[in-house]
C-alpha cells in the first residue's frame, strides 16, 4: 500500500493562496487527518491528492508514482465526500458495485467484492433503498464501501462524518480507522473537529491560511505545540501575556500585567525583556480556596461556573483583571462555589512559553 | 394617498378569502379561456369527419402528411440532443472565455422568427448566392430534407438552452465521486450524469418534438409545395378553400380529421415519451468504459468539440443569420430602405402586420403574466393540494404538446359560435393559449427554487402577504418573471401555425413574411411590388425588432437586477 507524497504544492484562486508551497509525506498505511479552520485549504490538499483539482505546482505522489498529471480515475483512491455524494438514481447495492463495474469486472467477481465490503462496513440491510431512503449512519457506511470496493489504495476522507449526529459520529469514527488498519489502507481523513482527528489518528497535520503549522502525534501536538495556533487549536489553552523580567537557565521569570509574576520553562530562548504569551491548559492546573501566596499562584476570584459531565468549568478574574478558566473532574472534589476567592497553580513544565506574535496575538489565534 | 392604499392592499392580502377567490379565479380563467374552447370547439365540427371519410385520397394525404409531422419531428429531436448536449457541455464544462459569447450566439436563432429564419434558410441552403454556388446547383433542394434542416435549426436552441440550465443545476460532486471509482469522463457522464439530467432531457426532448410539430410558417415556406406535413397540410387545405377550389364541408372535415389526429397522436406519443423515457436506462456495458477512455481525453474531448461548435456554426448559426445578406443589398440598392421606412407601396402593409404583432404580443405578454403567475403560486406552493397542483401542473402542458395550428382551428372553431368577437380578440385568445404554458412554466419553476423558509421568516417578522411578494419573492424571482416574458414576447411574436388559422383579415409580421416569399418563389398569386429584396428586407427589419425589443428588454433586467 502506498506512501503519499507532496512536495511544495501550490494552489491559488486569483491571488489568494488557497495552499502555499505546502510539503508533508503521509507513510504507508498510516491514518493521517488534516485539521484545521474552515478555509485553511485541508479540503483543497485532499482534492488534489485526489486529482479533483489541478495544483497550480508542485509534485504529488502516490506510492512512487508522480500523479499530479494523472485524472482521478488512474489514481487508485477511494474518496468518501462530506455530502457522501452517492448516486441518487441507483440503490445502495449498485452504488456499491458501481467501481468495480466500471472497472469491468465481471459480474460474479463484483457481486463477491460488494458482499466482501458491506461485511466490512457491517451492512447488509436495505440495499435496494435509494440514498434518499437511508439513514445518515447507513449512507456513510454505503460511501465507505463504495470506495473500498473499487479497489482504493488510498482512501481519502473529506469531513466523512460531517452529516451525522453526534452518537453516530462517534461510533462510526472509530470503524472507519479499524476498516483501514484491516485493509492496511494510507487514509487521509480531513476534519476541522480537533477531538475527532485526536482520537483515530496516527499523526494529524495542523493547517491554517494554506500552510503547514506542525505535523505530528496526536500526543506530540497536544503536549508540545509549536506554536501559539496549535496550542490554542488543540484542546484549549489560557493566553496569558507579560514581559520575561529574569532568565535563570531554562527558567524564566514572568512578569503579568499589574505586578503579578509567575515562572515558565523557556524552551525557545526568548531573550530578555522581550514580550511572551504563556499558554497553560485549563485541565492541568490545580485550584485551592483563598487567596493564598505560593510559586507560580494566579489569584482571583470565580465568577461563573459550567457543569460539563465529567468536569466542571471554572472562569476566573484573576486580580490583574486577565480571565483565566479552570477545569476540574466533576467527581474527584468539592465543586467551588461563584464568588468565592481562589488561588490557581499550574505545573511549569506543561505550560508553553511563546514570544508575542508579530502580527497581534488575536491575529495569530485566529482561525 | 399612495402609502394608505398599499396599507389596504396588504391588509387584504391577509385575508384568506380573497386570495383563494384570486388563485380560484385564476383557474376558472385558464380552464374558461386556455383549455375547453378548443376541446368544445373541435368536438362541435365532429360531425364534418363525414365529409373526409368519402374523400379516401384526400384522407390518405392528411396521413401521410401527419405521419411526415411526426416522423420529423422525432428524429429531429433526437438529432437535437446529439449536437445540443455536447455544445452545452462545451458551455458549461470549457474553461475559455469565449464561451459566455458562444452561450449568448446559441440564443440567437431564438429571436428570429420563424418565418425569416425559413426565408434565411431557404436561401442559404437552396438558392443561388447561398452554399448552393458553391455546387452549381441547390445544395439542399426545398422539400423533406430542408424542412428537416430547418426544424433541427430552430429547435436546437430550445434543446441547448434546457440541457444548459440542467447542467448547472446538476450537483458536480456526483461526477467526481465517479471519476474516483475509477470511471473515464464519458464513462462518469453516461453512467451518473446524464441519468440524472435525465428529466432534462427528456424534457428538451418534448420541447424540441413539441417545436417541430407546431411549427407552420416557416415549413410552409421551404416545403414549397413538394413536401406535406400536418401544418402544412391544414393550411394547404385552408388555401384551397379561400380559392375556392374546395367547399367548406370538406375543408373542415381536412382540417378536424387533421387537428384530432395532430392532437390525440401528439397526447399519445407524448406519454410514451414520459414512460419510456423514465424507464429508459443506460446499460453499463462491459468493456465500454475502456472504449470510453480511450475517447474521453485531449484528442476525443477535442474532436467532440470541434463537431459541436462546427455543427452549429454551419448547420445552426449561419444559416440562421443569413438572410442578412439580401438585407444588406437591399439597403445598397436603389431606394428600397426610404421606401420601406417612408412606408411607401406595400411596406405600408409591412408596418401595420410589425405593429399588430409587436401590439399583439405586448397585450399576450401583460394578460399572460397577468394570468399565469397565481396559477405559478398556486402549482409551486400547491396551495390547493398536492393532487390538484399536480394535475394542473400537468393540464396547463397540453397547449405545448398540441401543434399550434391545430389549436388554433380548434379555438377558431369555438369562438366562431360566439358572435361579435373581434378578429384582434381571437388572436390574443390563440396566442395566450400557446405561450401561457411557457410563462407558468418558467416563473413555478423559479418559485420552487425559493425556500420557503426565507418568505416565512419574513411572515414571522410581521410582512403580510403582499408585503413578503414585493420584498422577498419579487427580488428573488424578478429575472424568471422577466425570461418568462422574454419567452412569451418572442413566441408571440414568432407564432405564424395559429394566426394563420383564426385570422382572416388581420395579418401578423410572419404571416405577411410567409405570403411574400410564396408570392416571390410563385406559389401563391404574386403581390405587386414584392421582390427577393423586398423579402429579404423585410426579414432583416423583422430580426432587426426582434433584437432591439430583446436587447432593451435584457437591458431592463439587468437594471432591475442592479
Amino acid at each position: 500500500m502506498p506512501e503519499v507524497k507532496v512536495v511544495n504544492v501550490v494552489k491559488k484562486y486569483g491571488k489568494l493562496y488557497a495552499l502555499d508551497h505546502v510539503s508533508l509525506t503521509i507513510h504507508d498505511q498510516e491514518y493521517f487527518s488534516l485539521l484545521g479552520p474552515s478555509g485553511c485549504g485541508k479540503t483543497t490538499l485532499l482534492r488534489l491528492i485526489a486529482g479533483l483539482i489541478d495544483p497550480d505546482g508542485g509534485e504529488i505522489y502516490i506510492g512512487n508514482r508522480r500523479v499530479d498529471k494523472d485524472p482521478p480515475e488512474d489514481r487508485d483512491i477511494g474518496f468518501v465526500f462530506q455530502t457522501f455524494a452517492l448516486f441518487p438514481h441507483m440503490t445502495a447495492w449498485s452504488n456499491v458495485l458501481y467501481g468495480p463495474k466500471v472497472k469491468n469486472y465481471d459480474a460474479k467477481q463484483a457481486e463477491t467484492i460488494g458482499h466482501e465490503v458491506l461485511e466490512l462496513v457491517k451492512l447488509n440491510e436495505r440495499l435496494n433503498a435509494y440514498p434518499s431512503e437511508l439513514s445518515g449512519g447507513m449512507m456513510q457506511r454505503i460511501a465507505v464501501a463504495r470506495a473500498l470496493a473499487a479497489g482504493a489504495k488510498t482512501l481519502l476522507l473529506d469531513e466523512p462524518l460531517g452529516q451525522l449526529d453526534a452518537k453516530v459520529r462517534n461510533d462510526i469514527r472509530y470503524e472507519i480507522r479499524r476498516m483501514a488498519k484491516d485493509l492496511k489502507l494510507t487514509a487521509i481523513h480531513v476534519t476541522h473537529d480537533q477531538a475527532e482527528a485526536m482520537s483515530i489518528s496516527d499523526r494529524i497535520a495542523v493547517m491554517k491560511k494554506g500552510k503547514i503549522i506542525q505535523i505530528g502525534t496526536p500526543k506530540e501536538l497536544y503536549m508540545h505545540p509549536n506554536s501559539l495556533f496549535v496550542a490554542f487549536f488543540i484542546g484549549e489553552s489560557n493566553l496569558v501575556e507579560g514581559y520575561i523580567t529574569a532568565l535563570e537557565g531554562k527558567t524564566a521569570s514572568i512578569e503579568l500585567r499589574q505586578g503579578l509574576k509567575i515562572n515558565a520553562i523557556n524552551e525557545r530562548d526568548i531573550k530578555l525583556n522581550e514580550r511572551v504569551v504563556l499558554a497553560i491548559r485549563p485541565e492541568t492546573c490545580e485550584m485551592k480556596s483563598g487567596h493564598i501566596k505560593v510559586e507560580n499562584g494566579l489569584q482571583g476570584k470565580i465568577e461563573k461556573t459550567t457543569f460539563e459531565g465529567t468536569v466542571v468549568r471554572y472562569e476566573v478574574r484573576l486580580i490583574n483583571g486577565d480571565r483565566f478558566v479552570i477545569s476540574r473532574p466533576s467527581l474527584a472534589e468539592e465543586w467551588v462555589s461563584v464568588g468565592q476567592d481562589v488561588t490557581i497553580t499550574y505545573p511549569i513544565e506543561k505550560a508553553h512559553l511563546f514570544p508575542y506574535p508579530e502580527n497581534g496575538l488575536s491575529d495569530e489565534i485566529s482561525v | 394617498m399612495l402609502s394608505k392604499a398599499s396599507n389596504t392592499l396588504n391588509r387584504l392580502s391577509s385575508k384568506k378569502p380573497l386570495k383563494y377567490t384570486l388563485y380560484l379565479s385564476a383557474v376558472i380563467i385558464f380552464f374558461a379561456l386556455i383549455l375547453i374552447p378548443p376541446i368544445i370547439g373541435i368536438l362541435t365540427k365532429v360531425g364534418s369527419l363525414e365529409r373526409i371519410a368519402d374523400n379516401p385520397e384526400l384522407m390518405n394525404t392528411a396521413l401521410g402528411a401527419i405521419g411526415a409531422s411526426f416522423i420529423i419531428g422525432l428524429v429531429v429531436a433526437a438529432l437535437d440532443l446529439l449536437a445540443g448536449v455536447p455544445l452545452a457541455w462545451l458551455i458549461t464544462r470549457g474553461k475559455s472565455r469565449w464561451l459566455t459569447v458562444l452561450d449568448t450566439l446559441a440564443d440567437l436563432p431564438f429571436v428570429v422568427p420563424t418565418a425569416a429564419l425559413g426565408y434565411s434558410l431557404l436561401l442559404f441552403w437552396s438558392s443561388s448566392g447561398g452554399i448552393s454556388d458553391l455546387f452549381g446547383q441547390p445544395f439542399i433542394s426545398p422539400g423533406w430534407l430542408l424542412v428537416m434542416v430547418l426544424h433541427f435549426t430552430f429547435s436546437f436552441p430550445v434543446v441547448v438552452r434546457v440541457v444548459v440550465g440542467a447542467m448547472l443545476d446538476y450537483k458536480m460532486e456526483y461526477e467526481r465521486a465517479s471519476r474516483t471509482l475509477g470511471a473515464p469522463p464519458l464513462t462518469a457522464s453516461r453512467t451518473v450524469t446524464f441519468p440524472i439530467i435525465k428529466p432534462s432531457l427528456i424534457a428538451a426532448y418534448t420541447l424540441a418534438f413539441a417545436r417541430s410539430l407546431s411549427e407552420t410558417g416557416a415549413t410552409f415556406i421551404v416545403a414549397a409545395g413538394v413536401f406535406l406535413n400536418g401544418p402544412v397540410f391544414m393550411q394547404t387545405v385552408s388555401n384551397q378553400f379561400k380559392s375556392g377550389t374546395i367547399t367548406q364541408g370538406t375543408y373542415e372535415g381536412a382540417t378536424v380529421f387533421a387537428s384530432l389526429i395532430l392532437i390525440v397522436a401528439s397526447l399519445i406519443i407524448f406519454v410514451l415519451i414520459r414512460v419510456v423515457g423514465q424507464r429508459l436506462k443506460l446499460p453499463f456495458g462491459h468493456g465500454l468504459p475502456t472504449f470510453e477512455k480511450k475517447i474521453s481525453y485531449k484528442t476525443g474531448a477535442w474532436t467532440r468539440n470541434s463537431i459541436a461548435l462546427a455543427v452549429f456554426l454551419f448547420i445552426v448559426l449561419i444559416p440562421s443569420m443569413f438572410v442578412a445578406l439580401p438585407a444588406f443589398q437591399a439597403i445598397a440598392t436603389g431606394n428600397t430602405l426610404v421606401e420601406a421606412f417612408t412606408g411607401a407601396g406595400i411596406w405600408a402593409s409591412f408596418w401595420q402586420s410589425l405593429t399588430l404583432s409587436y401590439g399583439l404580443a405586448a397585450v399576450v405578454t401583460v394578460l399572460g403574466i397577468a394570468l399565469g403567475l397565481p396559477m405559478a403560486i398556486l402549482i409551486s406552493r400547491k396551495t390547493f393540494g398536492k393532487w390538484l397542483s399536480t394535475i394542473l401542473d400537468t393540464l396547463i402542458n397540453i397547449p405545448i404538446i398540441v401543434p399550434s395550428i391545430a389549436l388554433g382551428v380548434s379555438l377558431k372553431f369555438f369562438w366562431s359560435n360566439v358572435s361579435g368577437v373581434p378578429e384582434f380578440l381571437l388572436l390574443v385568445f390563440a396566442h395566450l393559449a400557446i405561450t401561457y404554458p411557457y410563462f407558468v412554466r418558467s416563473m413555478s419553476a423559479a418559485m420552487e427554487r425559493i425556500n420557503v423558509d426565507m418568505e416565512e421568516a419574513a411572515k414571522t417578522l410581521g410582512a403580510k402577504p403582499l408585503t413578503v411578494f414585493r420584498t422577498i419573492v419579487w427580488p428573488i424571482t424578478k429575472y424568471s418573471i422577466l425570461s418568462g416574458a422574454i419567452i412569451v414576447l418572442t413566441r408571440s411574436v414568432s407564432e405564424t401555425g395559429a394566426t394563420l388559422a383564426v385570422a382572416t383579415k388581420l395579418q401578423t409580421a410572419p404571416v405577411l413574411i410567409v405570403n411574400w416569399v410564396n408570392s416571390v418563389r410563385g406559389t401563391i398569386a404574386p403581390i405587386e411590388g414584392v421582390t427577393p429584396l423586398t423579402v429579404g428586407l423585410a426579414c432583416g427589419l423583422l430580426i432587426l425588432f426582434s433584437f432591439l425589443v430583446l436587447l432593451v428588454l435584457r437591458l431592463l433586467t439587468r437594471k432591475e437586477k442592479l
